[in-house]
């Protein structure tokens, strides 16, 4: 199972957020993940197999052992859905 | 739970900056009574500090801070801008609707994000928000798009 977490500034609403839509994007996909939503500061010293964030916050994850993955339209299952596509392998 | 009531929505409002957006966003949670004052600032202070990174789509911004900064109810308010405004961010601007959001520590919290991003995948809804032409039509959507 990977580890992935979504990662905002505060950790309480727009990380959930795209927990939600990965989660959804994942399941599409038949990708068994733990997705754990955190801001910044906790994921920088969470391990995982990726994070997935927006393009203003991935500057203060770049030193993550994960792979970023950037999010610009948190809204938009095709934009997401293809982010996981193009990033994410099954394990 | 106050998810998108009239009484939390206001429609064709101006303003100068995303501060005073945020602050419209947050005066009418406070008027509701699910948050306290402070949280409003906690708002503000969270722009300053972490940036627009919560300009989540082309034209929506959900502003927020945490639960601790004073939130009695898990809620939501949604001000549509007569002119949109500039948050600073990188692919969404300029922002036609701000979204405020009460964050609670509750399961209902969990339960209102889950039916707001259920309102904001759909493209069409949020088409017709940002051109509806009267408050009856603006509200009409989310009465629509309540999914309980």
């Amino acid at each position: 199972m990977i580890k992935v977490l979504t990662v905002c500034g505060l950790g309480q609403g727009t990380s959930l957020i795209l927990k939600m839509n990965v989660e959804t994007a994942l399941n599409e996909k038949n990708i068994k993940a733990d997705v754990e939503h955190m801001d910044v500061s906790a994921a920088s010293s969470t391990p995982a197999d990726y994070v997935v964030t927006s393009s203003e916050l991935a500057d203060s994850l770049k030193d993550h052992s994960g792979k970023v993955v950037i999010v610009k339209n948190y809204f938009d299952m095709e934009e997401i859905n293809q982010a996981v596509e193009e990033n994410f392998t099954s394990s | 739970m106050k998810f998108l009531d009239d009484s939390l929505l206001k429609f064709d409002q101006e303003v100068a900056t995303p501060e005073d957006a945020i602050r419209l966003a947050g005066g009418v949670l406070l008027e509701e009574g699910t948050i306290d004052r402070q949280y409003i600032e906690a708002m503000i202070q969270a722009y300053h500090e972490n940036g627009p990174y919560f300009v989540l789509a082309p034209a929506i911004a959900i502003p927020h801070a945490r639960p601790e900064d004073g939130v009695h109810e898990a809620s939501v308010s949604c001000i549509h801008l007569k002119e949109p405004v500039s948050f600073g961010h990188q692919s969404n601007d300029p922002v036609k609707l701000i979204f405020g959001l009460g964050a609670a520590s509750s399961q209902e919290h969990v339960e209102l994000l889950r039916k707001l991003t259920r309102v904001l995948n759909n493209q069409e809804y949020v088409k017709r928000m940002e051109q509806a032409s009267s408050f009856e039509e603006f509200s009409k959507i989310f009465r629509e798009s309540d999914i309980t």
